[in-house]
């Protein structure tokens, strides 16, 4: 049986393009529960290829920017684009085909725990897709190869620790290959170590596989180390070293504070900040 | 009136009207494509398999009890030979479908709004909406159709159990012999008693697993959320068995007798 153009596209590397174009675009976006405003006219755009890192102390509403492009909640007010088309007015049913662009690691992983990791990761490609089985196993396998975990084809998310979850999270999300990258807190919580380990995966993702990505967080370590590392291929191995300065502004910080956005730019340019509150946030 | 109870009408009109919506969007779900016919082969098996044993013992113990009491009853007026009858038609057309409906609104009804409940505070819902599954469809569709399919038949068994029982109770206990007990069982059931009895369960298990499923979407609040949900599930779920069953059977009364 043939694969239709959608499944062809999740199984194949996409070649990867050169273009600078908005691949997320938050415009005067607005939203609040009942009386209390979280987001207010906040603004920002993610171009193809980068990554933004999204900062901000609990509760300022990061979680919530990120389901918000996955059409989860609708803004108050405000425009959204994924891909140059506007996507905060559709309806959930003609929500589905932007969400085919999207990859999202929840945050706390959001696994199904009523299904093993192999039908956790092929979800997508098991249930809306009439890719045969043996393609989606592969894929499967490619994925959490990709995350070091292979060998837990088979067993139950409660099996697992939660830095694996964590990578299982991430391998379900990459499984279709989507073209933009949601990163929820994927860090938090986790030992130094294995953070590291999902900060060099999200470095590879973004510099290798040239996925677009917005990152929330509010672990500093980590969002200045995948900001100042990029991801190279020596020899056969891929490596994680120092990035350089043109690496370096592809990606952008945008710091969240009272609903509104406080700051945007660079690692340099925010290390320079002088804002009294992103110091005392930095220190 | 006092603002709290304007407030609560509010409420509970929203709820009711949040309620139709979520039959709209199940009707969606159920007439058009995707289907996951998987989820709906496992849901039949869960809620019929899994209902089996509660069922055939409410069933069975109800029978008894019943041939008891009628046969006290029935002793007033020497007419003890007509236990069947009695049994029969008060199984059939309410004890049957409201017990298994009540029964299996206790095990499933609770358990779905505890699974979907924990899958919503857990995020897992939103996974599903993010892989582009719609939940109503994956989620709800298979427990609608393995209710308003299996909760008949699990009626029906519920029937069949507790006529056994009924039996069982006059052959020893009220020494009626067992033909003439048969005699009167057939004698005391209509046709209309018996499509009552089968149509009936059929709306209390839709309303049973939408209730619940309605509920379970709807919880938040972490885990305290969810036990709130189960229990809602449970009473919501069964004073609207008890209502339906009014008003269905009020229904069929006008519509076949
Ligand atoms: N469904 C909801 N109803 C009402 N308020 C909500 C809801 N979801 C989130 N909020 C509120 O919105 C605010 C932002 O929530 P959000 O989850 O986006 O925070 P966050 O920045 O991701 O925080 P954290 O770093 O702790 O994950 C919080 O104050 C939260 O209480
Ligand atoms: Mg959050």
């Amino acid at each position: 049986m043939a694969l239709t153009e959608r499944e062809q596209a999740m199984l194949e590397p996409r070649p990867i393009t050169e273009s600078d174009d908005a691949v997320i675009v938050f415009d005067e976006v607005s939203l609040a529960f009942d009386e209390k405003v979280i987001l207010d006219r906040v603004s920002f755009q993610l171009l193809a290829g980068r990554m933004k890192i999204i900062l901000g102390g609990s509760g300022v509403g990061k979680s919530t920017v990120l389901k918000l492009i996955l059409g989860l909640l609708k803004p108050d007010g405000g425009q959204i684009l994924v891909n140059g088309r506007r996507v905060d007015d559709l309806d959930e049913e003609h929500y589905m085909v932007v969400r085919d662009d999207l990859g999202m690691v929840f945050q706390d992983g959001a696994l199904f725990d009523s299904l093993t990791v192999r039908e956790n990761v092929g979800y997508k490609l098991f249930e809306e897709t009439d890719i045969p089985i043996e393609q989606v196993d592969g894929r499967v396998k490619e994925v959490l190869g990709f995350v070091g975990l292979d060998e837990y084809f088979l067993r139950m998310p409660s099996e697992l620790s939660g830095g694996q979850r964590r990578r299982v999270a991430i391998a379900r999300a990459l499984a279709a290959r989507p073209k933009i990258l949601l990163y929820d807190e994927p860090t938090t919580g986790l030992d130094p170590i294995t953070a590291v380990t999902i900060d060099d995966e999200i470095i590879k993702l973004r510099d290798l596989e040239e996925v677009s990505a917005l990152l929330v967080t509010h672990q500093l370590r980590d969002a200045f180390y995948v900001a100042s590392h990029e991801a190279v291929k020596e020899g056969g191995t891929i490596k994680c070293v120092p990035a350089s300065p043109e690496k370096l502004a592809e990606t952008t910080f945008v710091m969240l504070k009272d609903s509104r956005v406080l700051f945007e730019g660079t690692l340099p340019e925010l290390r320079a900040a002088t804002d009294p509150y992103l110091q005392s946030f930095l220190s | 009136m006092p603002s709290f109870v304007v407030n609560g009408i509010k409420k509970a009109l929203l709820e009711v009207q949040d309620y139709f919506k979520f039959l709209g969007q199940i009707a969606r779900g159920l007439t058009s494509r995707p289907v996951y016919f998987r989820d709906i082969v496992e849901q039949f098996e869960d809620i019929g398999l899994g209902s089996l044993t509660v069922v055939l013992l409410t069933g069975t113990f109800t029978g008894m009890v019943l041939a008891l009491q009628s046969g006290i009853t029935l002793d007033k007026f020497g007419a003890r030979s007509m236990v069947g009858q009695l049994v029969s038609a008060s199984m059939v057309k309410e004890l049957g479908p409201v017990l298994t409906a009540l029964m299996v609104t206790g095990r499933v009804g609770s358990g779905i709004a505890a699974e979907l409940g924990s899958m919503m505070v857990t995020d897992q819902i939103s996974a599903l909406r993010a892989l582009g599954t719609d939940p109503v469809r994956k989620l709800v569709v298979p427990r609608v159709l393995a209710g308003i399919i299996m909760v008949p038949i699990l009626t029906i068994i519920a029937d069949a159990v507790g006529m056994v029982g009924a039996w069982l109770i006059t052959t020893t206990q009220l020494k009626v012999a067992g033909s003439v007990f048969w005699n009167s069982v057939v004698m005391g059931l209509y046709i209309q008693d018996v499509w009552m009895g089968i149509i009936k369960p059929f709306f209390l298990g839709f309303v049973l697993v939408t209730i619940a499923c309605h509920v379970g979407l709807r919880t938040s609040g972490g885990t305290q959320g969810v036990g709130r949900a189960t229990t809602n599930a449970v009473v919501g779920g069964s004073v609207a068995v008890l209502i339906m069953d009014f008003f269905v059977t009020k229904l069929l009364i006008s519509l076949m007798y």
